[in-house]
């Protein structure tokens, strides 16, 4: 079985802020490292990779230093790693990304089981797992929580919705975007860190993949963003002050009209 | 591959650019130098074209629109149905999508697909809807993610929307990303405002990115339909007027269409409540500071006398206390209640991503210091072993119950 693990390089921590003199994000220092739903994707793979056999291979598109995090994902032991990396893909959004990794995916070949993370910590999108999806014209399960069963041709995984879970079955290939729940990831063993050290990173670009131009980076783009901002800060909070008998009474004379409302 | 950003010779390297990169991609070694563009960390998003005052930088322009943009027409909401039920997101869809409509001049329509769902039309046109397209079949009893995303793409390619709206639910971002992909249109994720651009007629698409910690305005200026997925709570519900008058069109769609390879096998409700939290109005969310399992059932009493659903912190869920659907927070779930209650939560910035757009936040903890505290609209630093118990008590005299 091949599994191919989508993975993207996201700065560490989303407290980034604008500098409100020059309006520039404020990343300075921020480290880079794998999306943290896509470990779980990458997780996933490596634990059927070892119920069924096969290869994993994790793919990326990104600038050259995006490489660290496929590095990082062969250290935990996937076996491959690939980088999309051109600047025909600056300004990507949403369509234009998910079909620059269908592009690479079809060149990849003999897939089975394509594996997302439910979406990116810093764009939040959760569009470009089922992008891919339609752009290989496969079958989709989002948000899985756990893969009941797995054969050559069909998997039985569940899905998390707001109130539950559904059980979804698919014939393969077909695209899984996975949620937290799914497993915990391992951490990279030195066998795998020395591995990950020798490993040679393929970098395909546009041409390599046969993206056509007029669908990817900011032509194949229909969405632009036309303006950044910081939302506008909470307002300082009230401090109720006193013994739980005191502060108790208070908390509820400020909420209760608030709470007969959302009751309507 | 050249560029597709460039300075050119007409800069006098006054850094204005350098300034305006809202991405910190535009660096000036020093003065009297040309600025450098890194193109690793550029978005082409303009900025630096808007600020130079000297024409000095040049960015590949997108080819013009390839379609007739005003051949499309309406703003569309997708109807989302549970069991024949309209999801209240959809109510909130038609209130907003009201306004859009009203401001182009253009009409509102619902698209509604299901089996045996024809009685719910009247409920999408009291609630606004002046056309509802009503696709009834019973392979479409339960959402399936080709075969809705195939309907959806048959009416899209039919009728020509120039908005198309849906929730941001688990099936609305699972089923619009397919159909946008196939349509070639724009589409962005978790709106929490629209507007209509007066100059442009373009749709804008405020939406949170890094957490919530920066705002996007996003816009489709060049393909239609202009799509997006629109957070719960965030809209006010459309009102109910049952004596508006509407039209409902029967669509009939190709058999093929109708087909799904993934097929559902069976929906298991979650036992643990009966109260979803991206639906709640109000949430009562519980953290670290509980110390065990057992003490939810404080915060569960908590949450049935004043009609709450119950959340948690990611430290609660991975301690097993409470199902990690659960969990508020940027690994678990974003939510925008009119009141968040948090108890025994220290407030860290991924947990604060997922509810510090709540109307009311309210948090009791022991530690005077906790972040939390930063974004509450009222904070009790306290014992909530002996807060909670009383809170409930009297919060049940006060309501009644």
């Amino acid at each position: 079985m091949r599994y191919v693990v989508c993975i993207k390089q996201v700065p560490e921590t989303t407290d980034v802020r604008i500098n409100p003199e020059t309006n520039t994000l404020m990343r300075d220092g921020v480290a880079s490292i794998i999306n943290p739903f896509d470990m779980y994707a990458i997780e996933e793979g490596l634990r059927l990779k070892a119920k069924t056999g096969g290869t994993v291979t994790v793919l990326s598109m990104g600038p050259p230093q995006a490489e660290a995090a496929l590095r990082e994902a062969i250290s935990m032991g996937a076996d491959d790693g690939i980088l999309l990396s051109d600047r025909a893909f600056a300004g990507s959004d949403t369509w234009a990304t998910s079909y620059t990794l269908s592009m690479a995916i079809r060149k990849i070949g003999n897939f089975d089981v394509i594996l997302c993370g439910k979406q990116a910590s810093d764009g939040d999108t959760a569009q470009v797992g089922p992008g891919i999806a339609v752009h290989l014209d496969l079958p989709q399960i989002t948000y899985v929580r756990k893969i009941e069963s797995l054969d050559e041709k069909t998997i039985v995984a569940e899905r998390l919705m707001e109130n539950g879970y559904e059980v979804i079955q698919s014939p393969l290939p077909c695209v899984l975007t996975v949620v937290k729940e799914i497993n915990e990831p391992r951490l990279p063993s030195l066998k795998g860190k020395m591995a990950a050290k020798k490993a040679v990173i393929t970098t395909w670009k546009a041409a390599d993949i046969q993206c056509d131009p007029k669908f990817t980076g900011l032509e194949g783009s229909p969405t632009k963003v036309v303006k950044i901002f910081t939302p506008p800060a909470r307002q300082g909070g009230e401090m109720l002050k006193g013994e739980p008998s005191e502060v108790v009474p208070q908390l509820i004379a400020k909420l209760k009209d608030a709470i007969l409302g959302a009751a309507n | 591959m050249s560029d597709p950003i460039k300075i050119n010779e007409k800069c006098v390297f006054c850094g204005a650019c350098v300034k305006a990169c809202p991405f910190g991609a535009i660096t000036q070694a020093e003065r009297k130098t040309v600025p450098v563009i890194d193109l690793t960390k550029c978005t082409l998003c303009g900025s630096c074209v808007t600020a130079c005052k000297f024409n000095a930088i040049w960015i590949k322009e997108k080819s013009a629109a390839k379609i007739d943009l005003s051949a499309f027409k309406d703003v569309w909401v997708f109807a989302e149905q549970h069991d024949g039920e309209i999801q209240s997101i959809t109510f909130e869809l038609l209130g907003e999508g009201r306004k859009l409509a009203d401001s182009l001049g253009m009409k509102l329509c619902a698209v509604l697909l299901g089996s045996n769902i024809q009685g719910r039309t009247a409920e999408l046109i009291a609630r606004g809807a002046d056309k509802v397209y009503l696709v009834d079949r019973p392979e479409l009893e339960h959402f399936q993610d080709e075969s809705y995303a195939n309907v959806l793409i048959d009416l899209v390619n039919r009728h020509k929307p120039n908005v198309f709206l849906c929730g941001a639910s688990t099936i609305g971002r699972s089923l619009v990303s397919r159909v946008a992909v196939r349509v070639n249109a724009g589409l962005t994720a978790d709106c929490t405002g629209l507007a209509i651009d007066p100059k442009t007629r373009n749709l804008l698409q405020t939406r949170p990115a890094f957490g919530g910690n920066i705002m996007a305005t996003i816009e489709t200026p060049n393909a239609r339909p202009q799509m997006a997925t629109v957070r719960h709570k965030v809209m006010k519900e459309a009102e109910v007027n049952p004596a508006r008058k509407g039209e409902v069109s029967m669509e009939t769609i190709a058999e093929v269409l109708l087909q799904s390879k993934a097929r559902r096998l069976k929906f298991v409700p979650e036992t643990e409540t009966t109260m979803n939290i991206a639906e709640a109005n109000i949430i009562v969310s519980g953290g670290r500071g509980l110390q065990t399992a057992e003490n939810f059932a404080l915060l569960r009493e908590l949450a049935d006398v004043i009609g709450a659903g119950v959340g948690a912190s990611r430290a609660a869920v991975d301690s097993n206390w409470i199902p990690y659907s659960h969990q508020v927070g940027q690994t678990g779930k974003t939510v925008c209640p009119k009141i968040y209650i948090a108890v025994g939560i220290s407030g860290q910035i991924q947990h604060l991503a997922g509810m510090q757009s709540s109307d009311i936040i309210v948090a009791i903890n022991k530690d005077a210091d906790a972040p939390i505290f930063k974004v509450a609209t009222y904070g009790i630093v306290g014992d909530l072993f002996a807060i909670l118990p009383q809170l409930t008590q009297q919060f049940r005299k006060v309501l009644g119950k």
